[in-house]
């Protein structure tokens, strides 16, 4: 027992807890647990996606305290005391879109749509560092998220008409709390 | 009728689920009590396996299953042949796991199911697999090495390694086709030419990888598959044959799936067997996640074709004749027989008049993951040799490369065209329409073609190295044998419609509701479509080939058609007019010049069933309503056919209909560095008669992207023991939103006669002829220096190495 203290043993987990889209979430969570896997399989929030598990791909972005990071590059219990927003924390709770997620329906910003919540969220952290940025900031700022199946144009023109509507003062949801 | 919603940009109704993160992909479902597997793959390209150590896995705790070949009892069978051909004379397939030997790096040895993934993995490490490490055959030189007459021009070999005993020499397959006659055309002609090209490997990558859940009911006798897969219904067939089910009593669900670019079409990836075996033999639902190692190493991949041709042209520029000789990687196996060369053989003529051609394939095993079609599946290839021809041509004779084009072009009066070739489903290799000439103006419009060579001169004085390249394809879409459709008007008016495709981004959820909200005057957002579910529709092949939106799209449209016409007669029964005089719009059913006493769409449904007892809102508007009385005689009678307003149709194309395009780019080339970045990028395509203009138009860009990352960013690179050394995404560079320019975009709608709709296929165009096109436009930027590229894909070293070699020369 006394070894198993020093050397954590994979099975062993640890009682922690996150604020994911404004609830609080207390779980024991096994020590080796990828933060995207905590996300998507103990708390059901299946909206992030794994895509390569390497922290290239950009499909598991997730908001911790406010910026974008890799969820398959932490362990759950590395965000123990941490604020998260996930894709399913961007829509308001009345339904409506986010004007991010608005903009990608009416300028055909996703195909599969498997990358797109990773997309989202890093659009969400661009934005509210940069309201105003140009295509060559937009594409330079996506591109640590992949896309296989848009060629990007379509979601480059989804983020200037987000931004624009933005900065019009279209209503930028904090995100809400999500059943 | 007038259609409305066809040929409109109608917005998504996938997307809000979608954009909120309520998508439904393989992992996300997530049923009680569900076990999670982990495959061990072999390390080794070529390997005997001495033996398997499983002892100290099946001990772990939380383990319950550890698999091998010696367990898989009748199960032990190589997966099906799919597409058998004369030609292919040694076809071999995989079995669910390797027994004996391992053919390539990847292939699957064991399979472990335990209660969570990372035990799962843990027990992977504890299980001894004993090796002993055999020549292998990494590339085509090597496969070929023991060919007389091998075009690699390597040595012959006595004792070349073999993939599999008993085929010797490699060769899976040889097929040659000839049109016209060719030998005596090179034998006359004023210039003939010989070069060799090369093509690497490529893979698909969607943004998900695969992935299954297994459930198996004993109190039903139920199976039930969720897959990440592009055909769930050929999947059903087989794994009801493989566990002695009948068909309706195994399910194959295709759910959301986050790309698929023909990897995911396959019979059978391994995982899809085993998967469902563990969740019977343990009575538990399974669950396997592809990881992304694994999909380097394990899904299809394609593209690997060296060809040697000989073409021969008049001072004209007309072509006259092409001789192609090549070696087709297919992989450690046959899956997928020998589809992807002879689409490339069928491919190579393209838009131009080329009657004397000999075309001749050997396709060869090595030690690597199989082949079978990724998005292009053959057609880059081809694409990327006719168009080098073209451009060497107009070179040679110092003619524009689009007028050597144009000079070669199928005029839009020769069509029917026929090519002389059997092509990949076995039918004529017949262009149904087309009008190259009008593309390619659309093209240099876009580019403005015709004053860069001023641009380029400028950009030259200022030591800068601009170039145009363009390239130009037809491609063989909408392949059958045939899809079907049901539609049914449900009692609240809205349409249920289902097909037996799939999609895995095309939109169909749209456009096929764009198609049946035609015929039933409908808002294309009350068209509930299901598809991907074999309990849904039993009947389908899949997704794959650019057929869907024609194949299914068709059925669909016959299928809706079908249950306007019966909406009429049921409407004209009851308001006692005319079938002819029932019009169908805006959700009303109603006399001509008589909408105010209109039936909802729903309300007719209800009457078309003749039960006692209905429900809901609109039956108690329907009792209400001043209509017919019931007839004397059986409440169904025989002319009324089914109860309801539904049909089921089916759509078989007489053969594929031949989509076709032309892009262009402007690049600019750092002779220094080798690096290539886009200045302009342009595509012209014509699929027919467009569905829905914006997902078209999205398609395509993709297809360019995927293109673009093949032709300089994306390469599989296998060192000499058979080993995917760039098996990362921080290795294979899949091109970013910095790396892919705006594309332009307009289109030529020349439409199939072949489909009541007129429609081409459009899912694969976008990529197909991007490597022709970059070659062109690197030649052209660095033509000072005499530049030739024969190989793709390039990347920046290559480029530079060309450039010293072409400077030496």
């Amino acid at each position: 027992m006394q070894e198993q203290e020093e050397t954590p043993t994979f099975s062993e987990e640890s009682l922690i807890s996150v604020t994911v889209n404004g609830h609080i979430y207390e779980r024991n969570a096994p020590v080796r647990m990828l933060l995207s896997d905590f996300l998507r399989h103990e708390l059901h929030l299946t909206g992030t996606h794994v895509g390569c598990e390497h922290g290239v791909c950009g499909c598991c972005t997730v908001l911790l305290n406010g910026e974008a990071v890799r969820s398959c590059l932490m362990l759950a219990v590395q965000a123990d005391g941490m604020a998260l927003t996930t894709i399913e924390g961007m829509a308001g709770t009345n339904s409506e879109l986010h004007p991010i997620q608005q903009a990608f329906q009416e300028k055909h910003g996703l195909q599969c749509g498997f990358c797109t919540s990773g997309m989202i969220i890093s659009v969400h952290a661009m934005l509210h560092e940069n309201p105003n940025p140009t295509e060559e900031e937009i594409r330079h700022e996506l591109s640590g998220n992949l896309c296989r199946c848009t060629g990007y144009q379509n979601i480059v023109e989804a983020v200037k008409l987000a931004a624009e509507r933005l900065r019009a003062g279209a209503a930028f949801n904090a995100p809400k709390e999500v059943e | 009728m007038a259609t409305r919603w066809f040929g409109a940009s109608v917005q998504r109704s996938e997307d809000p689920r979608l954009l909120r993160g309520k998508g439904n992909y393989v992992d996300d479902i997530d049923l009680p009590g569900t076990l999670h597997a982990a495959v061990l793959r072999s390390p080794h390209a070529r390997a005997r396996i001495a033996g398997i150590d499983t002892a100290a896995a099946r001990e772990l705790s939380g383990v319950h299953l550890v698999i091998t070949a010696a367990d898989l009892g009748e199960v032990l069978e190589p997966s099906p042949l799919l597409v058998p051909h004369p030609a292919l004379t040694h076809p071999r397939t995989q079995l669910p796991l390797a027994l004996n030997e391992v053919r390539y790096v990847g292939e699957a040895v064991a399979y472990v199911v335990a209660d969570d993934r990372y035990i799962a993995e843990d027990a992977l490490e504890l299980i001894d697999v004993e090796y002993e490490p055999l020549p292998v055959v990494h590339n085509l030189d090597v496969a070929s090495s023991s060919m007389s007459g091998t075009i690699t021009g390597t040595a012959t070999t006595e004792n070349a390694p073999l993939v599999h005993a008993g085929v010797p020499g490699n060769i899976a397959a040889h097929l040659v086709q000839i049109v016209g006659d060719p030998d005596s055309i090179f034998a006359t002609a004023p210039h003939t030419m010989r070069e060799t090209v090369n093509m690497e490997r490529g893979a698909a990558m969607p943004m998900e990888c695969r992935g299954i859940v297994a459930r198996w009911e004993s109190f039903e006798g139920m199976l039930t598959c969720w897959i990440s897969t592009q055909a769930p219904i050929p999947i059903r067939n087989g794994l009801a044959a493989i566990f002695h089910l009948p068909e309706h009593k195994v399910r194959v669900v295709a759910p959301d799936v986050g790309g698929g670019f023909g990897t995911k079409i396959m019979m059978f990836y391994p995982e899809e067997i085993l998967t469902p075996l563990a969740a019977i033999r343990l009575g538990r639902p399974v669950k396997w996640i592809e990881d992304r190692r694994e999909n380097f190493i394990s899904s299809n991949q394609e593209r690997g074709q060296l060809h040697e041709i000989e073409y021969a042209f008049d001072d004209q520029g007309l072509l006259l004749a092409v001789r192609d000789t090549f070696l087709h990687d297919t992989g450690a196996y046959t899956p997928y027989g020998i589809i992807v060369p002879i689409i490339t053989a069928c491919s190579l003529p393209g838009p131009y008049r080329l009657k004397h051609y000999y075309s001749d394939f050997t396709v060869l095993y090595t030690n690597k993951v199989p082949v079978s079609p990724y998005r292009g599946a053959g057609r880059p290839h081809a694409v990327f040799v006719m168009e080098r021809i073209m451009d060497r041509i107009a070179g040679e004779l110092r003619i524009d490369r689009c007028e050597v084009r144009s000079r070669n072009f199928i005029q839009p009066d020769e069509f029917p065209w026929d090519v002389g070739l059997v092509y990949q489903d076995g039918g004529p290799t017949t262009y149904d329409s087309g009008n190259y000439q009008a593309g390619l103006d659309k093209l240099k419009v876009l580019l403005d073609y015709d004053n860069f060579p001023k641009t380029q001169a400028e950009a030259r004085q200022q030591g800068r190295y601009l170039g145009i390249g363009v390239g130009y394809y037809v491609e063989g879409t909408s392949i059958g044998p045939y899809e079907g459709a049901n539609v049914r008007v449900e009692s609240d008016g809205r349409v249920f419609a289902a097909t037996g495709v799939t999609s895995q981004g095309q939109s169909h959820a749209t456009t096929f509701a764009q198609i049946v909200a035609d015929q039933l005057g409908i808002h294309p957002r009350d068209v509930l479509l299901t598809e991907g579910d074999s309990q849904s529709f039993n009947w389908g092949a899949g997704t794959y080939a650019s057929r869907a939106a024609t194949v299914a799209g068709s059925a669909l449209h016959l299928a809706a058609v079908k249950v306007r016409e019966k909406t009429r007669k049921v409407a004209a029964e009851l308001f006692e007019a005319a079938p002819e005089d029932i019009e169908i719009a805006g959700g009303n059913v109603y006399v001509k010049d008589a909408p105010h006493r209109a039936l909802t769409l729903g309300q007719v449904a209800i009457s078309a069933n003749p039960l006692r007892y209905a429900y809901g809102e609109n039956a108690r508007k329907l009792m209400s309503m001043k209509l017919a009385g019931p007839r004397s005689g059986p409440a169904l009678p025989s002319e009324r056919g089914a109860p309801g307003l539904e049909a089921t149709e089916f759509y078989s194309p007489p053969h594929a209909s031949f989509a076709s395009g032309v892009h262009g780019a402007i690049i600019e080339v750092d002779p220094k560095t080798g690096m290539v970045s886009f200045v302009k990028y342009a595509a012209v395509h014509d699929c027919g008669r467009v569905i829905n203009p914006m997902v078209v138009e999205g398609q395509v860009h993709g297809g360019v992207a995927q293109g673009i990352g093949g032709a300089f960013y994306e390469r599989l690179v296998f060192n000499e023991e058979g080993q995917l050394i760039n098996a990362s995404f921080m290795d294979y560079l899949l091109p970013t939103s910095a790396e892919i320019p705006p594309i332009a975009v307009d289109h030529v709608e020349t439409p199939s006669p072949l489909s009541p709709l007129g429609m081409k296929g459009a899912g694969e165009a976008g990529v197909i002829p991007v490597p022709a096109l970059f070659a062109s436009a690197i030649d052209d930027a660095l033509s000072p220096f005499g530049m030739r590229v024969l190989e793709m894909p390039l990347h920046p070293c290559k480029i530079y190495e060309l450039l010293q070699a072409s400077q030496n020369v």
